[in-house]
Order: structure tokens, then sequence, then C-alpha cells
């Protein structure tokens, strides 16, 4: 039964109006699908996806040390950010693990920063706890916006078409603001977490229902449907992108999960480096892909053997909608982390045959010119 | 295999007993939950059936689900069509989608279990 406690989005009501299977996600109240995680998957890689994303963390950051503050919490450069760009960071711990990842906007005037929901609250206390009396101000724009994700190679047709300004030259990794339908105001980035070109809309939570069917309208000769978390889950999946929980995780090295080019050893101190100095010599394990034999899901947990060797744990695991096959992800140990060595997953007591592969499982054919 | 003749065990197998066998099944209401079947496992034929024990599996892309035997028996047939393609299930949970055909240890076990009536009042319910 659904927590009476979980948050709602501004869009709750329509999820359930329009058939959401609404489940509770990290403290909120969330469509894992409509009708079928594969046909919305379906839609996103074909045509265009709505996803409603107001649940993930948008915190706001102001002032004239709003910068150093970042780039002391955070492991990537942020001073390197041009305005109306987007950074990939993470946040590590004292031992090196992580936090959370997250993206970094520069905004105009002050920078902008999107985490994960569960991780939300710990996000907040890693950079009060890092204050250091630096002359800026946090504030937690989650309540206040919506934000939504529109995914698909028609993309960038639906959202022009509820804008009058055009988005032809806002580049992969990049952010803007906008006027949409009568006038919402809109930050508008070319971001997305599913493998396709799309853009991730934050507009005022009053608003967030307008958008989403104003998206709906537009999105209709392009065969838009709205999608769930399984949808999200199954396209990040395929794209290889990491999930904190995951890939990602307290004990995580951000070497071993693939993602230590956020790490920017050289940029001067920060939360955890002096950790990930270490790591970086010698990761431990190497994050991997794993396609199996059989149509069996190896989930998250199971355990990865070779000649009953343990080399590692599986991190994500699902039957691949685009690509057909029962695919995972695993952190193992480097000397088998070749595309092409023979290993064995343990899918619930049953070993299943399963060989590596490269990452990331799918590539959209034609990537546009975005950089 | 008509719906409203069936019995119905709260974890959603649908169960026809006619002299002493029984064929076993999910009902349409459990398979549209689970959506996008990946696999199915099913019993062998001469596995003893425990009544509300697991006696094989079915997964989907969401998640993986025990199926439990709503009486107790002994496999005397498997679907080896449906093992074979789980989407049979999809198509038609009430026929060709059968799972097992069992023989009771006692055929009375099945009058214990929901009618048509009480099952459809009871997911209705679930529903919210």
């Amino acid at each position: 039964m659904a927590d009476p406690t979980a948050l709602k989005t501004p869009l709750f009501d329509w999820h359930q109006a329009n058939g959401g299977r609404m489940v509770d996600f990290a403290g909120w109240s969330m469509p894992v699908q409509y009708t079928s995680i594969v046909e919305e998957h379906q839609a996103v890689r074909r045509g265009v996806g709505l996803f409603d994303v107001s649940h993930m963390g948008r915190l706001a950051f102001d002032g004239a040390k709003a910068l150093d503050w970042i780039n002391l919490v955070a492991t990537n450069d942020a001073a390197k950010l041009e305005a109306g760009r987007i950074q990939y960071s993470l946040l590590a711990n004292d031992l090196g693990g992580l936090i959370d990842d997250i993206l970094v906007y520069r905004l105009a005037k002050g920078y902008y920063v999107v985490c994960n929901a569960s991780n939300r609250e710990r996000v907040v206390a890693q950079f009060q706890e890092h204050r250091e009396g630096f002359k800026a101000a946090l504030s937690d724009r989650t309540a206040d916006t919506a934000m939504i994700a529109v995914q698909g190679p028609s993309a960038a047709a639906t959202v022009q078409a509820i804008s009058s300004v055009t988005f032809d030259g806002l580049k992969y990794y990049h952010a803007t603001e906008a006027k949409l339908l009568d006038g919402v105001a809109a930050l508008v980035s070319r971001t997305g977490y599913t493998g396709e070109d799309g853009f991730e809309l934050i507009v005022p939570a009053a608003d967030a229902a307008k958008v989403w069917i104003g998206l709906m309208d537009a999105g209709a000769p392009f065969g838009v449907v709205p999608c769930g978390l399984g949808a999200r889950d199954t396209l990040r999946f395929e794209a290889a992108m990491p999930l904190y929980g995951h890939e990602l995780t307290d004990t995580t090295s951000p070497f071993a999960a693939g993602v230590g080019w956020a790490v920017k050893l050289d940029k001067g101190d920060f939360v955890g480096a002096e950790a990930l100095r270490q790591q970086a010599q010698s990761p431990g394990s190497t994050r991997v892909g794993l396609k199996l034999e059989g149509k069996r899901i190896a989930r998250q947990g199971s355990s990865v053997t070779s000649d009953d060797r343990s080399l590692g744990l599986v991190t994500s695991g699902t039957f691949a909608p685009t690509l057909q096959a029962s695919l995972a992800m695993a952190l193992i140990d480097p000397e088998f982390a070749a595309p092409g060595k023979k290993v064995v997953v343990d899918v619930r007591g049953k070993p299943e045959p399963a060989e590596v592969v490269p990452l990331p499982f799918y590539k959209r054919p034609r990537p546009q010119s975005q950089t | 295999m008509d719906p409203k003749k069936l019995r119905y065990s709260p974890t959603h197998e649908w169960v026809d007993v006619e002299g002493g066998t029984a064929v076993v099944g999910l009902s349409k209401f459990a398979v549209d939950q689970l959506t996008d079947l990946l696999t199915i496992e099913l019993p062998k034929v001469g596995d003893r059936l425990t009544a509300g024990k697991s006696f094989g599996e079915v997964e989907s892309v969401k998640s993986v689900n025990d199926l439990y035997a709503p009486v107790s028996g002994e496999v005397v047939e498997v679907n080896q069509a449906l093992a074979d393609d789980v989407q049979i299930l999809s198509e038609d949970p009430y026929a060709k989608g059968w799972l097992v055909k069992i023989k009771v240890d006692d055929p009375a076990d099945a009058e214990k279990l929901m009618d048509h009536t009480a099952y459809e009042t009871k997911i209705a319910s679930d529903d919210h």
C-alpha cells in the first residue's frame, strides 16, 4: 500500500488520472509505468517520451563565493564552466566513496545543482557541513519547481513547438532560459538520462501541468507517450549511465565505476581528494557490461565468478528492450574486464553463462551535431 | 475456460478442478499487473505441489514473481508451449496460457478458494 507521507510532484494528479501506476520511490509517489515499460522505452528510442523528474533535487546557489563552495564539495572543476554550460560531477566522502552524482549548471547569475531524489538531504547536509564561511547561499528549489524530461529523436521538435525561441543552437550539456506556451519561465537544458537527444525543463510548480499537457499535445504527431521510472531505468541502463545505489554507492570508487573522468585531482583541494588520489592508482575493480546467454535477468547483487573464483557483483541488470538480450553491468576484477571474457553469473541460485561486452550497450545511431 | 467458473487463490492463480485433475493458471489481472513478461519457470511432471508454496516463477522486465500452488497434488502435465514462449500467457491466460495440470490430493480443497465474484471484489480493493 502507498505510503501516505510520500511526497507528490505537481503532476501527481495527471499521472493518476492517466493510468500511471504509482509506487513509492525515494520518498516520492512516482509513476513506474503507464502501459508497459517496453512500449514506453521504444517510444523514446523511436519518437519521444515525457518523464516527470520533479522528484530530483534542485538546489540554487547564489553569492560571490558560490563557485568556491561548489568546487570544494564536488569533484569536477566547476571553474571551467562558462555561463550556460552544464557539468557532470560527483560528491565524495572523506574516504573517496560517493554521496551522489550531480549536474552543475552555470547560469547567467549563480549556479544550479540537480541531484538524486534519494540523496537530496545528504547533498544539502554535505554542502552545509563544508560551508566554511563562504559568502554564498543555497536554496532548495525542489518544492516550488517541477522538472520534465522530454527525450527521443523527436524531442527537439516537441519542445520547439511550445516555445517561441529556437533550440537549434542549444548543444548537449548547455542550458538556456526560455518562455514556454503563453510565457511560462523555464530553464531548458539539452540533457537527459536515456541515451537519446533530449531536453529537461525546469518550470514553476504551478505551471507544471500546463507545460506537461502542452508537450503531450505538441508531441502527438511524433507518437509521444508519458513514461515512468521503469522505462527511465531500462533506457539509462542500455546507455550504460550509472545510477546511484547501483553503480555508485558510499563505498564505490568513481574510478572503478567508470566516472573517474569527473574527478579533477589537479584542481586544488576538495572533499575526498586525498583518498581519491590513492584510488586513482589502483581502483580495485572495473565496471563492465555482461551479456547473458539466457533471458533470465541478473539483478543487483548477483555474484560473478570464473571457475569458482569470485570476481565481483552485478550492479544493475535487465532485459534490454532495444538489444533484446539479458544484460548486466557489474563491478569485477579488472583482470576479467576485457570484452570476450567468459564468466558465470549466479541468478537466484542457478549459474548462467555470460560474456563481457563493451559499454555502452546502446549508442544512438546518428548522434546529432552536438558536442 | 470461463473465468467466471474458476476458483482463485489470493496470489492470483486460478484453478479448474474436474474429477481428480486440476488445471492451474494465472489470472488476467495478475498478468496485466506484471506486463513485459520474459520467462517462466515451471515444475516437472511428477513434482509434488503444496498449497500455498511456490512451484515456479514468472519474470518480467520489472520483477521476478513466485507462482504459488492453489491446491496440493502431483504434476501430471506441464504447458511446454508456454515454457517455450511466455507471451502466450499475456495473450490467453485462461486457455492456451495454462501453467500445469495436477492430480489433486483432495478435490474439495478448491472449494476453499475464492469464486469469481469474491476474487473480483478482492482485486478491486487491492487496486487502490
